[in-house]
Protein backbone atom coordinates (compact mmCIF):
# COMPACT_ATOMS: atom_id res chain seq x y z
CA UNK A 1 0.00 0.00 0.00
CA UNK A 2 1.41 3.42 -0.93
CA UNK A 3 2.28 5.88 1.83
CA UNK A 4 -0.29 8.42 3.00
CA UNK A 5 0.42 11.83 1.47
CA UNK A 6 -0.52 15.23 2.83
CA UNK A 7 -3.01 15.53 -0.06
CA UNK A 8 -4.70 12.34 1.11
CA UNK A 9 -4.86 13.65 4.67
CA UNK A 10 -6.46 16.84 3.37
CA UNK A 11 -9.00 14.71 1.48
CA UNK A 12 -9.71 12.59 4.58
CA UNK A 13 -10.10 15.82 6.54
CA UNK A 14 -12.71 17.05 4.07
CA UNK A 15 -14.60 13.73 4.18
CA UNK A 16 -14.44 13.81 8.00
CA UNK A 17 -15.56 17.47 8.21
CA UNK A 18 -12.31 18.57 9.82
CA UNK A 19 -10.91 21.92 8.64
CA UNK A 20 -7.32 20.80 9.23
CA UNK A 21 -4.59 23.39 9.63
CA UNK A 22 -1.68 23.32 7.25
CA UNK A 23 0.82 22.27 9.92
CA UNK A 24 -1.40 19.31 10.90
CA UNK A 25 -1.27 17.75 7.43
CA UNK A 26 2.37 16.57 7.49
CA UNK A 27 2.20 15.40 11.08
CA UNK A 28 -0.98 13.38 10.53
CA UNK A 29 0.32 12.01 7.22
CA UNK A 30 3.35 10.56 8.97
CA UNK A 31 1.34 9.13 11.87
CA UNK A 32 -1.52 7.72 9.78
CA UNK A 33 1.02 6.13 7.46
CA UNK A 34 2.66 4.39 10.40
CA UNK A 35 -0.66 3.22 11.87
CA UNK A 36 -2.05 2.00 8.55
CA UNK A 37 1.21 0.21 7.85
CA UNK A 38 0.89 -1.61 11.17
CA UNK A 39 -2.78 -2.57 10.91
CA UNK A 40 -2.65 -3.66 7.25
CA UNK A 41 -1.59 -7.14 8.39
CA UNK A 42 -5.24 -7.99 9.10
CA UNK A 43 -5.56 -8.88 5.42
CA UNK A 44 -2.90 -11.62 5.76
CA UNK A 45 -4.79 -13.95 8.01
CA UNK A 46 -8.42 -14.65 7.14
CA UNK A 47 -9.40 -16.62 4.06
CA UNK A 48 -12.40 -16.13 1.75
CA UNK A 49 -14.39 -18.68 3.76
CA UNK A 50 -14.28 -16.74 7.04
CA UNK A 51 -17.48 -14.77 7.60
CA UNK A 52 -17.18 -11.24 9.03
CA UNK A 53 -18.31 -10.42 12.59
CA UNK A 54 -19.77 -6.96 13.04
CA UNK A 55 -21.05 -7.39 16.57
CA UNK A 56 -20.56 -9.74 19.54
CA UNK A 57 -24.29 -10.41 19.91
CA UNK A 58 -26.30 -12.13 17.18
CA UNK A 59 -29.12 -9.58 17.28
CA UNK A 60 -31.39 -8.49 14.46
CA UNK A 61 -34.01 -5.77 14.55
CA UNK A 62 -34.83 -5.48 18.23
CA UNK A 63 -38.38 -4.11 18.24
CA UNK A 64 -40.50 -2.54 20.96
CA UNK A 65 -44.23 -1.84 21.04
CA UNK A 66 -45.05 1.46 19.37
CA UNK A 67 -46.45 3.17 22.44
CA UNK A 68 -46.26 6.75 23.61
CA UNK A 69 -43.81 7.30 26.47
CA UNK A 70 -42.38 10.35 28.20
CA UNK A 71 -39.65 12.19 26.32
CA UNK A 72 -37.73 15.45 26.57
CA UNK A 73 -39.73 18.66 26.47
CA UNK A 74 -38.83 21.12 23.69
CA UNK A 75 -37.09 23.29 26.32
CA UNK A 76 -34.98 20.34 27.48
CA UNK A 77 -34.16 19.25 23.93
CA UNK A 78 -33.08 22.77 23.04
CA UNK A 79 -31.23 23.39 26.31
CA UNK A 80 -27.81 22.74 24.77
CA UNK A 81 -28.45 24.38 21.40
CA UNK A 82 -25.79 26.87 20.27
CA UNK A 83 -28.63 28.95 18.79
CA UNK A 84 -32.39 28.58 18.71
CA UNK A 85 -35.45 30.34 17.37
CA UNK A 86 -39.18 29.60 17.74
CA UNK A 87 -38.55 26.30 19.58
CA UNK A 88 -36.24 25.10 16.82
CA UNK A 89 -32.51 24.61 16.39
CA UNK A 90 -31.15 27.61 14.50
CA UNK A 91 -28.44 26.49 12.09
CA UNK A 92 -26.28 28.15 9.42
CA UNK A 93 -27.42 28.01 5.81
CA UNK A 94 -27.56 24.39 4.57
CA UNK A 95 -28.66 24.75 0.92
CA UNK A 96 -27.19 27.19 -1.64
CA UNK A 97 -29.06 30.26 -2.98
CA UNK A 98 -30.08 28.57 -6.20
CA UNK B 1 -11.28 7.59 64.85
CA UNK B 2 -11.88 5.60 61.70
CA UNK B 3 -10.79 7.30 58.50
CA UNK B 4 -13.99 6.90 56.49
CA UNK B 5 -12.10 7.18 53.19
CA UNK B 6 -10.05 4.03 53.90
CA UNK B 7 -13.06 1.71 54.25
CA UNK B 8 -14.30 -0.63 51.54
CA UNK B 9 -17.71 0.07 50.01
CA UNK B 10 -19.18 -2.97 51.78
CA UNK B 11 -17.85 -1.77 55.16
CA UNK B 12 -19.10 1.76 54.52
CA UNK B 13 -22.60 0.58 53.64
CA UNK B 14 -22.71 -1.60 56.77
CA UNK B 15 -21.66 1.30 59.02
CA UNK B 16 -24.31 3.55 57.48
CA UNK B 17 -27.01 0.88 57.75
CA UNK B 18 -26.17 0.25 61.42
CA UNK B 19 -26.12 3.95 62.23
CA UNK B 20 -22.46 3.88 63.28
CA UNK B 21 -21.90 6.71 60.82
CA UNK B 22 -24.13 8.70 58.48
CA UNK B 23 -24.09 8.95 54.72
CA UNK B 24 -23.54 12.70 55.06
CA UNK B 25 -20.45 12.14 57.23
CA UNK B 26 -19.10 9.67 54.68
CA UNK B 27 -19.78 12.02 51.76
CA UNK B 28 -18.20 14.95 53.60
CA UNK B 29 -15.09 12.92 54.44
CA UNK B 30 -14.61 12.14 50.76
CA UNK B 31 -15.34 15.72 49.63
CA UNK B 32 -12.71 16.88 52.16
CA UNK B 33 -10.22 14.34 50.82
CA UNK B 34 -10.89 15.54 47.27
CA UNK B 35 -10.41 19.17 48.33
CA UNK B 36 -7.16 18.26 50.07
CA UNK B 37 -5.41 16.15 47.44
CA UNK B 38 -7.07 16.27 44.03
CA UNK B 39 -4.98 19.24 43.06
CA UNK B 40 -2.09 16.75 42.90
CA UNK B 41 -3.95 13.90 41.22
CA UNK B 42 -6.55 15.66 39.04
CA UNK B 43 -8.93 12.69 39.05
CA UNK B 44 -12.05 14.86 38.89
CA UNK B 45 -13.24 17.20 36.15
CA UNK B 46 -16.25 18.27 38.17
CA UNK B 47 -17.08 17.82 41.85
CA UNK B 48 -20.80 17.96 42.62
CA UNK B 49 -20.66 18.92 46.29
CA UNK B 50 -24.30 19.95 46.60
CA UNK B 51 -25.63 16.96 44.67
CA UNK B 52 -23.52 14.53 46.69
CA UNK B 53 -24.58 15.95 50.05
CA UNK B 54 -28.24 16.00 48.98
CA UNK B 55 -28.06 12.36 47.87
CA UNK B 56 -26.37 11.43 51.16
CA UNK B 57 -29.02 13.27 53.16
CA UNK B 58 -31.73 11.38 51.29
CA UNK B 59 -30.14 8.08 52.37
CA UNK B 60 -29.92 9.23 55.98
CA UNK B 61 -33.57 10.36 55.88
CA UNK B 62 -34.63 7.04 54.44
CA UNK B 63 -32.86 5.22 57.25
CA UNK B 64 -34.42 7.56 59.83
CA UNK B 65 -37.85 6.63 58.46
CA UNK B 66 -37.01 2.98 59.08
CA UNK B 67 -36.92 2.07 55.38
CA UNK B 68 -34.64 -0.69 54.18
CA UNK B 69 -31.41 0.50 52.51
CA UNK B 70 -29.83 -1.15 49.48
CA UNK B 71 -26.44 -2.91 49.79
CA UNK B 72 -24.50 0.21 48.65
CA UNK B 73 -26.75 2.96 50.00
CA UNK B 74 -24.76 6.02 51.01
CA UNK B 75 -21.49 4.83 49.45
CA UNK B 76 -19.69 7.54 47.44
CA UNK B 77 -18.75 6.97 43.82
CA UNK B 78 -16.68 8.68 41.13
CA UNK B 79 -18.45 8.61 37.76
CA UNK B 80 -16.52 8.65 34.49
CA UNK B 81 -17.41 11.81 32.57
CA UNK B 82 -18.77 9.76 29.66
CA UNK B 83 -22.13 9.09 31.33
CA UNK B 84 -24.79 11.77 31.08
CA UNK B 85 -25.92 13.32 34.35
CA UNK B 86 -29.00 15.51 34.36
CA UNK B 87 -28.07 19.04 35.41
CA UNK B 88 -24.38 18.17 35.90
CA UNK B 89 -21.75 18.88 33.18
CA UNK B 90 -20.67 15.99 30.95
CA UNK B 91 -17.64 16.66 28.76
CA UNK B 92 -16.27 13.23 27.70
CA UNK B 93 -12.89 14.90 28.22
CA UNK B 94 -13.50 17.00 25.10
CA UNK B 95 -13.65 20.71 24.35
CA UNK B 96 -16.51 20.00 21.96
CA UNK B 97 -18.81 19.36 24.95
CA UNK B 98 -17.33 21.97 27.29
CA UNK B 99 -20.12 23.49 29.36
CA UNK B 100 -22.79 21.08 28.08
CA UNK B 101 -25.40 20.25 30.73
CA UNK B 102 -27.26 17.08 29.74
CA UNK B 103 -31.06 17.19 30.06
CA UNK B 104 -31.23 13.48 31.03
CA UNK B 105 -29.52 10.76 33.06
CA UNK B 106 -27.81 7.74 31.53
CA UNK B 107 -29.35 4.42 32.62
CA UNK B 108 -26.21 3.75 34.69
CA UNK B 109 -26.60 7.14 36.39
CA UNK B 110 -30.28 6.39 37.09
CA UNK B 111 -29.45 3.02 38.60
CA UNK B 112 -26.69 4.44 40.79
CA UNK B 113 -29.11 7.04 42.13
CA UNK B 114 -31.83 4.43 42.66
CA UNK B 115 -29.35 2.35 44.68
CA UNK B 116 -28.69 5.31 46.98
CA UNK B 117 -25.10 5.55 45.75
CA UNK B 118 -23.70 9.06 46.24
CA UNK B 119 -22.15 10.48 43.06
CA UNK B 120 -19.26 12.73 44.14
CA UNK B 121 -18.47 14.04 40.68
CA UNK B 122 -17.26 13.26 37.17
CA UNK B 123 -13.82 11.83 36.48
CA UNK B 124 -11.18 12.72 33.93
CA UNK B 125 -10.66 10.56 30.86
CA UNK B 126 -8.97 10.45 27.48
CA UNK B 127 -11.11 12.46 25.08
CA UNK B 128 -14.04 10.29 23.95
CA UNK B 129 -12.34 7.37 25.75
CA UNK B 130 -9.65 7.23 23.07
CA UNK B 131 -6.36 6.56 24.79
CA UNK B 132 -4.50 4.53 27.39
CA UNK B 133 -3.06 7.26 29.61
CA UNK B 134 -5.69 10.01 30.19
CA UNK B 135 -3.18 12.39 28.56
CA UNK B 136 -5.64 12.88 25.70
CA UNK B 137 -8.07 14.73 27.98
CA UNK B 138 -8.68 18.28 26.80
CA UNK B 139 -8.56 19.29 30.46
CA UNK B 140 -5.05 18.09 31.30
CA UNK B 141 -3.69 14.74 32.45
CA UNK B 142 -4.40 12.78 35.63
CA UNK B 143 -1.52 11.50 37.77
CA UNK B 144 -1.01 7.98 39.08
CA UNK B 145 -1.28 8.10 42.90
CA UNK B 146 1.61 5.60 43.15
CA UNK B 147 3.93 8.02 41.36
CA UNK B 148 2.58 11.42 40.33
CA UNK B 149 4.95 11.62 37.33
CA UNK B 150 3.31 8.55 35.78
CA UNK B 151 0.07 7.89 33.92
CA UNK B 152 -2.94 6.35 35.76
CA UNK B 153 -3.94 4.35 32.69
CA UNK B 154 -6.69 5.28 30.30
CA UNK B 155 -9.11 6.04 29.16
CA UNK B 156 -10.59 5.79 32.66
CA UNK B 157 -7.56 7.19 34.48
CA UNK B 158 -9.63 9.60 36.57
CA UNK B 159 -11.74 6.77 37.96
CA UNK B 160 -8.75 4.52 38.75
CA UNK B 161 -6.77 7.38 40.29
CA UNK B 162 -9.75 8.40 42.46
CA UNK B 163 -9.88 4.87 43.88
CA UNK B 164 -6.15 4.50 44.43
CA UNK B 165 -5.91 7.87 46.19
CA UNK B 166 -8.90 7.11 48.46
CA UNK B 167 -11.04 9.89 47.02
CA UNK B 168 -13.83 7.36 46.40
CA UNK B 169 -14.32 3.66 47.23
CA UNK B 170 -16.25 3.02 44.02
CA UNK B 171 -16.04 4.28 40.45
CA UNK B 172 -17.56 3.60 37.06
CA UNK B 173 -15.56 3.14 33.89
CA UNK B 174 -16.10 2.13 30.30
CA UNK B 175 -14.04 -0.45 28.45
CA UNK B 176 -13.81 -0.39 24.65
CA UNK B 177 -10.32 -1.91 24.37
CA UNK B 178 -9.22 -2.03 28.00
CA UNK B 179 -10.19 1.36 29.46
CA UNK B 180 -11.43 -0.18 32.73
CA UNK B 181 -8.89 -3.01 33.11
CA UNK B 182 -5.68 -1.24 32.09
CA UNK B 183 -6.19 1.72 34.49
CA UNK B 184 -7.08 -0.79 37.24
CA UNK B 185 -3.86 -2.71 36.55
CA UNK B 186 -1.52 0.28 36.71
CA UNK B 187 -3.12 1.73 39.87
CA UNK B 188 -3.45 -1.48 41.92
CA UNK B 189 -7.25 -1.48 41.82
CA UNK B 190 -9.97 -3.83 40.57
CA UNK B 191 -11.80 -3.27 37.29
CA UNK B 192 -14.33 -5.38 35.44
CA UNK B 193 -15.48 -5.30 31.85
CA UNK B 194 -18.81 -7.14 31.99
CA UNK B 195 -20.02 -9.30 29.13
CA UNK B 196 -20.90 -7.06 26.16
CA UNK B 197 -24.53 -6.02 26.66
CA UNK B 198 -24.42 -6.65 30.42
CA UNK B 199 -24.62 -2.97 31.37
CA UNK B 200 -26.77 -0.50 29.42
CA UNK B 201 -25.04 1.93 27.05
CA UNK B 202 -27.98 4.37 27.11
CA UNK B 203 -26.61 7.80 27.95
CA UNK B 204 -23.01 6.61 27.64
CA UNK B 205 -21.41 8.74 24.92
CA UNK B 206 -20.66 6.34 22.06
CA UNK B 207 -17.13 5.68 20.80
CA UNK B 208 -17.28 2.22 19.22
CA UNK B 209 -20.73 0.80 19.77
CA UNK B 210 -19.97 -2.88 19.16
CA UNK B 211 -17.13 -2.75 21.73
CA UNK B 212 -18.08 -0.12 24.37
CA UNK B 213 -19.03 -1.60 27.73
CA UNK B 214 -19.58 0.19 31.04
CA UNK B 215 -18.53 -1.55 34.21
CA UNK B 216 -17.51 -1.37 37.87
CA UNK B 217 -14.21 -0.16 39.36
CA UNK B 218 -13.36 -0.66 43.04
CA UNK B 219 -10.61 -1.45 45.52
CA UNK B 220 -11.86 -4.98 46.30
CA UNK B 221 -13.43 -7.79 44.30
CA UNK B 222 -16.54 -7.83 46.51
CA UNK B 223 -17.07 -4.07 46.12
CA UNK B 224 -16.81 -4.44 42.33
CA UNK B 225 -19.41 -7.23 42.46
CA UNK B 226 -21.82 -5.16 44.55
CA UNK B 227 -21.49 -2.29 42.08
CA UNK B 228 -21.77 -4.64 39.10
CA UNK B 229 -25.09 -5.92 40.45
CA UNK B 230 -26.34 -2.36 41.01
CA UNK B 231 -25.78 -1.22 37.42
CA UNK B 232 -26.25 -4.39 35.32
CA UNK B 233 -29.35 -5.83 33.74
CA UNK B 234 -31.62 -5.42 30.76
CA UNK B 235 -32.55 -1.93 29.62
CA UNK B 236 -35.20 -1.48 26.93
CA UNK B 237 -33.54 1.84 26.01
CA UNK B 238 -30.44 -0.03 24.75
CA UNK B 239 -31.33 -2.50 22.03
CA UNK B 240 -28.01 -4.34 22.50
CA UNK B 241 -28.56 -4.84 26.22
CA UNK B 242 -28.86 -8.54 27.11
CA UNK B 243 -32.34 -9.63 28.15
CA UNK B 244 -31.23 -12.25 30.66
CA UNK B 245 -30.72 -12.41 34.44
CA UNK B 246 -27.54 -10.76 35.76
CA UNK B 247 -24.98 -13.49 36.60
CA UNK B 248 -24.72 -14.10 40.41
CA UNK B 249 -21.62 -11.95 40.81
CA UNK B 250 -22.02 -10.99 44.48
CA UNK B 251 -22.57 -14.58 45.57
CA UNK B 252 -19.47 -15.56 43.59
CA UNK B 253 -17.40 -12.77 45.17
CA UNK B 254 -18.42 -13.98 48.63
CA UNK B 255 -17.40 -17.55 47.78
CA UNK B 256 -13.96 -17.29 46.19
CA UNK B 257 -12.74 -20.72 45.13
CA UNK B 258 -10.60 -22.17 42.35
CA UNK B 259 -10.44 -25.83 43.42
CA UNK B 260 -10.75 -28.04 40.37
CA UNK B 261 -11.02 -24.97 38.12
CA UNK B 262 -9.34 -25.28 34.72
CA UNK B 263 -7.24 -22.20 33.99
CA UNK B 264 -5.70 -21.45 30.60
CA UNK B 265 -2.53 -19.45 30.08
CA UNK B 266 -2.53 -17.99 26.57
CA UNK B 267 0.90 -18.46 25.00
CA UNK B 268 0.50 -15.38 22.80
CA UNK B 269 0.35 -13.02 25.82
CA UNK B 270 4.11 -13.03 26.45
CA UNK B 271 7.40 -12.28 24.79
CA UNK B 272 8.77 -9.11 23.30
CA UNK B 273 7.48 -5.92 24.91
CA UNK B 274 6.51 -7.57 28.20
CA UNK B 275 8.32 -6.12 31.22
CA UNK B 276 10.26 -8.69 33.27
CA UNK B 277 8.67 -7.69 36.58
CA UNK B 278 5.19 -7.94 35.07
CA UNK B 279 5.90 -11.47 33.85
CA UNK B 280 7.40 -12.39 37.22
CA UNK B 281 4.27 -11.32 39.11
CA UNK B 282 2.07 -12.98 36.51
CA UNK B 283 3.95 -16.28 36.78
CA UNK B 284 3.65 -16.10 40.56
CA UNK B 285 -0.11 -15.63 40.15
CA UNK B 286 -0.30 -18.74 38.00
CA UNK B 287 1.69 -20.64 40.63
CA UNK B 288 -0.72 -19.34 43.30
CA UNK B 289 -3.71 -20.59 41.30
CA UNK B 290 -2.05 -24.04 41.20
CA UNK B 291 -1.44 -23.95 44.96
CA UNK B 292 -5.09 -23.05 45.49
CA UNK B 293 -6.16 -26.15 43.61
CA UNK B 294 -6.64 -24.98 40.02
CA UNK B 295 -5.49 -27.02 37.08
CA UNK B 296 -3.36 -24.81 34.83
CA UNK B 297 -2.76 -25.54 31.15
CA UNK B 298 -0.97 -23.55 28.49
CA UNK B 299 -2.86 -23.06 25.26
CA UNK B 300 -2.59 -21.14 22.02
CA UNK B 301 -4.95 -18.56 20.53
CA UNK B 302 -3.06 -17.82 17.30
CA UNK B 303 -5.42 -15.09 16.05
CA UNK B 304 -4.82 -12.97 19.15
CA UNK B 305 -1.64 -11.63 17.57
CA UNK B 306 -3.88 -9.89 15.01
CA UNK B 307 -6.28 -8.45 17.62
CA UNK B 308 -4.56 -5.09 18.04
CA UNK B 309 -4.51 -4.49 14.28
CA UNK B 310 -8.17 -5.48 13.91
CA UNK B 311 -9.16 -3.29 16.85
CA UNK B 312 -7.43 -0.21 15.41
CA UNK B 313 -9.51 -0.60 12.28
CA UNK B 314 -12.86 -1.53 13.82
CA UNK B 315 -12.88 1.02 16.66
CA UNK B 316 -11.85 3.99 14.47
CA UNK B 317 -14.35 2.94 11.79
CA UNK B 318 -17.20 2.92 14.28
CA UNK B 319 -15.97 6.15 15.87
CA UNK B 320 -15.83 7.96 12.54
CA UNK B 321 -19.52 7.25 12.20
CA UNK B 322 -20.53 7.80 15.86
CA UNK B 323 -18.73 11.13 16.16
CA UNK B 324 -20.47 12.52 13.08
CA UNK B 325 -23.19 13.67 15.49
CA UNK B 326 -20.85 16.35 16.84
CA UNK B 327 -21.70 18.81 14.12
CA UNK B 328 -22.06 22.04 16.12
CA UNK B 329 -25.72 22.31 15.22
CA UNK B 330 -27.79 20.94 18.08
CA UNK B 331 -25.58 20.97 21.19
CA UNK B 332 -22.01 21.54 22.24
CA UNK B 333 -19.45 23.85 20.68
CA UNK B 334 -20.18 25.91 17.54
CA UNK B 335 -17.32 27.81 15.93
CA UNK B 336 -17.17 30.27 13.04
CA UNK B 337 -20.91 30.93 12.63
CA UNK B 338 -20.56 34.55 11.50
CA UNK B 339 -23.51 34.57 9.10
CA UNK B 340 -21.38 34.14 5.98
CA UNK B 341 -20.53 30.46 6.31
CA UNK B 342 -22.59 27.41 5.36
CA UNK B 343 -23.56 24.75 7.89
CA UNK B 344 -20.95 22.43 6.42
CA UNK B 345 -18.19 25.01 6.86
CA UNK B 346 -19.29 25.75 10.41
CA UNK B 347 -19.34 22.02 11.20
CA UNK B 348 -15.80 21.57 9.84
CA UNK B 349 -14.49 24.56 11.80
CA UNK B 350 -16.26 23.39 14.97
CA UNK B 351 -14.85 19.86 14.74
CA UNK B 352 -11.36 21.18 13.98
CA UNK B 353 -11.50 23.41 17.08
CA UNK B 354 -13.35 20.96 19.35
CA UNK B 355 -11.54 17.66 18.80
CA UNK B 356 -8.01 16.86 19.98
CA UNK B 357 -5.31 15.13 17.87
CA UNK B 358 -6.07 11.51 18.85
CA UNK B 359 -9.78 11.91 18.08
CA UNK B 360 -8.94 13.46 14.71
CA UNK B 361 -6.48 10.65 13.94
CA UNK B 362 -9.07 8.00 14.70
CA UNK B 363 -11.85 9.70 12.75
CA UNK B 364 -9.59 9.96 9.69
CA UNK B 365 -8.30 6.41 10.13
CA UNK B 366 -11.88 5.12 10.27
CA UNK B 367 -12.89 7.23 7.29
CA UNK B 368 -9.94 5.76 5.39
CA UNK B 369 -10.72 2.17 6.40
CA UNK B 370 -14.36 2.52 5.33
CA UNK B 371 -13.74 4.29 2.03
CA UNK B 372 -14.50 2.43 -1.19
CA UNK B 373 -11.44 0.71 -2.56
CA UNK B 374 -9.99 0.13 0.91
CA UNK B 375 -13.07 -1.27 2.67
CA UNK B 376 -12.44 -4.97 1.93
CA UNK B 377 -8.71 -4.86 2.69
CA UNK B 378 -9.12 -3.00 5.99
CA UNK B 379 -12.54 -2.97 7.65
CA UNK B 380 -13.69 -6.18 5.95
CA UNK B 381 -10.51 -8.06 6.89
CA UNK B 382 -10.66 -6.76 10.45
CA UNK B 383 -14.19 -8.13 10.81
CA UNK B 384 -12.96 -11.53 9.65
CA UNK B 385 -10.16 -11.41 12.21
CA UNK B 386 -12.87 -10.72 14.76
CA UNK B 387 -14.50 -14.00 13.77
CA UNK B 388 -11.19 -15.86 14.13
CA UNK B 389 -10.60 -14.37 17.59
CA UNK B 390 -14.10 -15.36 18.69
CA UNK B 391 -13.42 -18.91 17.44
CA UNK B 392 -10.10 -19.01 19.35
CA UNK B 393 -11.96 -18.10 22.54
CA UNK B 394 -14.69 -20.68 21.88
CA UNK B 395 -12.09 -23.38 21.36
CA UNK B 396 -10.17 -22.33 24.48
CA UNK B 397 -13.31 -22.35 26.61
CA UNK B 398 -14.07 -25.95 25.66
CA UNK B 399 -10.80 -26.87 27.43
CA UNK B 400 -10.69 -24.36 30.30
CA UNK B 401 -13.07 -22.38 32.53
CA UNK B 402 -11.15 -19.10 32.48
CA UNK B 403 -8.09 -17.61 30.79
CA UNK B 404 -5.46 -15.57 32.62
CA UNK B 405 -2.80 -13.14 31.43
CA UNK B 406 -1.03 -10.00 32.54
CA UNK B 407 -3.52 -7.13 32.10
CA UNK B 408 -0.88 -4.88 30.55
CA UNK B 409 2.58 -5.60 29.14
CA UNK B 410 4.21 -2.93 31.34
CA UNK B 411 3.59 -0.99 34.53
CA UNK B 412 2.56 2.70 34.40
CA UNK B 413 4.81 4.66 32.04
CA UNK B 414 5.91 8.27 32.61
CA UNK B 415 3.53 11.06 31.57
CA UNK B 416 4.66 12.33 28.16
CA UNK B 417 6.63 9.22 27.16
CA UNK B 418 4.15 7.98 24.52
CA UNK B 419 1.97 11.08 24.16
CA UNK B 420 2.79 11.73 20.49
CA UNK B 421 3.60 8.14 19.50
CA UNK B 422 0.22 6.54 18.77
CA UNK B 423 1.52 3.04 17.99
CA UNK B 424 3.52 2.86 21.25
CA UNK B 425 0.43 3.99 23.15
CA UNK B 426 -1.77 1.38 21.44
CA UNK B 427 0.47 -1.44 22.73
CA UNK B 428 -0.82 -0.81 26.27
CA UNK B 429 -4.04 -2.57 25.20
CA UNK B 430 -2.39 -5.66 23.74
CA UNK B 431 -3.84 -8.12 26.28
CA UNK B 432 -7.20 -6.49 26.90
CA UNK B 433 -8.50 -6.03 23.34
CA UNK B 434 -9.37 -9.66 22.44
CA UNK B 435 -12.12 -9.80 25.10
CA UNK B 436 -13.73 -6.67 23.64
CA UNK B 437 -13.68 -8.04 20.11
CA UNK B 438 -15.40 -11.26 21.24
CA UNK B 439 -17.67 -9.64 23.85
CA UNK B 440 -16.38 -11.75 26.76
CA UNK B 441 -16.29 -10.76 30.43
CA UNK B 442 -12.90 -9.86 31.92
CA UNK B 443 -11.40 -8.53 35.16
CA UNK B 444 -8.14 -7.02 36.28
CA UNK B 445 -7.02 -7.26 39.90
CA UNK B 446 -3.71 -6.47 41.62
CA UNK B 447 -1.10 -9.25 41.78
CA UNK B 448 1.83 -7.34 43.30
CA UNK B 449 4.39 -4.66 42.57
CA UNK B 450 6.99 -5.04 39.84
CA UNK B 451 10.37 -5.44 41.57
CA UNK B 452 12.21 -3.09 39.20
CA UNK B 453 9.96 -0.02 39.67
CA UNK B 454 7.70 -0.78 42.65
CA UNK B 455 4.57 -0.13 40.58
CA UNK B 456 1.38 -2.22 40.54
CA UNK B 457 0.90 -5.17 38.18
CA UNK B 458 -2.53 -6.44 37.14
CA UNK B 459 -3.70 -10.01 36.64
CA UNK B 460 -6.33 -10.36 33.93
CA UNK B 461 -9.00 -13.07 34.15
CA UNK B 462 -11.19 -13.69 31.09
CA UNK B 463 -14.45 -15.68 31.20
CA UNK B 464 -16.92 -16.64 28.48
CA UNK B 465 -19.81 -14.28 27.72
CA UNK B 466 -22.52 -14.38 30.42
CA UNK B 467 -20.17 -16.13 32.87
CA UNK B 468 -19.17 -12.92 34.66
CA UNK B 469 -19.61 -14.66 38.02
CA UNK B 470 -16.55 -16.83 37.27
CA UNK B 471 -14.37 -13.71 37.28
CA UNK B 472 -15.51 -12.89 40.78
CA UNK B 473 -15.18 -16.45 42.10
CA UNK B 474 -11.59 -16.64 40.84
CA UNK B 475 -10.78 -13.01 41.66
CA UNK B 476 -11.99 -13.32 45.25
CA UNK B 477 -9.87 -16.43 45.81
CA UNK B 478 -6.75 -14.81 44.34
CA UNK B 479 -7.34 -11.57 46.26
CA UNK B 480 -7.76 -13.40 49.58
CA UNK B 481 -4.60 -15.45 49.05
CA UNK B 482 -2.50 -12.45 48.01
CA UNK B 483 -3.80 -10.28 50.85
CA UNK B 484 -2.89 -13.03 53.32
CA UNK B 485 0.57 -13.34 51.78
CA UNK B 486 1.21 -9.56 51.79
CA UNK B 487 -0.37 -9.11 55.22
CA UNK B 488 -2.54 -6.23 53.91
CA UNK B 489 -4.25 -5.03 50.72
CA UNK B 490 -1.76 -3.83 48.09
CA UNK B 491 -3.06 -0.24 48.21
CA UNK B 492 -1.83 0.07 51.80
CA UNK B 493 1.60 0.45 50.20
CA UNK B 494 0.60 3.40 48.01
CA UNK B 495 1.80 6.88 49.04
CA UNK B 496 -0.74 8.66 51.27
CA UNK B 497 -0.35 11.95 49.31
Amino acid sequence: MPGITREEVAHLGRLSRLELKDEELDHFAEQLDEIIGAVARVSEVAGEDVPPTSHPLPLTNVMRPDTVRPSLTPEQALSGAPAQEQQRFKVPQILGED
Amino acid sequence: MTDLTRLTAAETAAKIASGETSAVEVAQAHLDRIAAIDEKVHAFLHVDTDGALAAARAVDDKRARGEKLGPLAGVPLALKDIFTTEGVPTTVGSKILEGWIPPYDATVTKRLKAAGIVILGKTNMDEFAMGSSTENSAYGPTSNPWDLTRIPGGSGGGSSAALASFQAPLAIGTDTGGSIRQPAAVTGTVGVKPTYGGVSRYGMVAFSSSLDQGGPCARTVLDAALLHEAIAGHDPLDSTSIDAPVPPVVEAARNGDVKGLRVGVVKEFAGEGYQAGVMQRFNESVELLRELGAEVVELSCPSFSYALAAYYLIAPSECSSNLARFDGLRYGLRTGDDGTRSAEEVTSLTREAGFGPEVKRRIMLGTYALSSGYYDAYYGSAQKVRTLITRDFERAFTDVDVLVSPTTPTTAFPIGERADDPMAMYLADLCTIPANLAGNAAMSLPCGLAPEDGLPVGLQIIAPALADDRLYRVGAAVEAAFTARWGHPLLEEAPTL
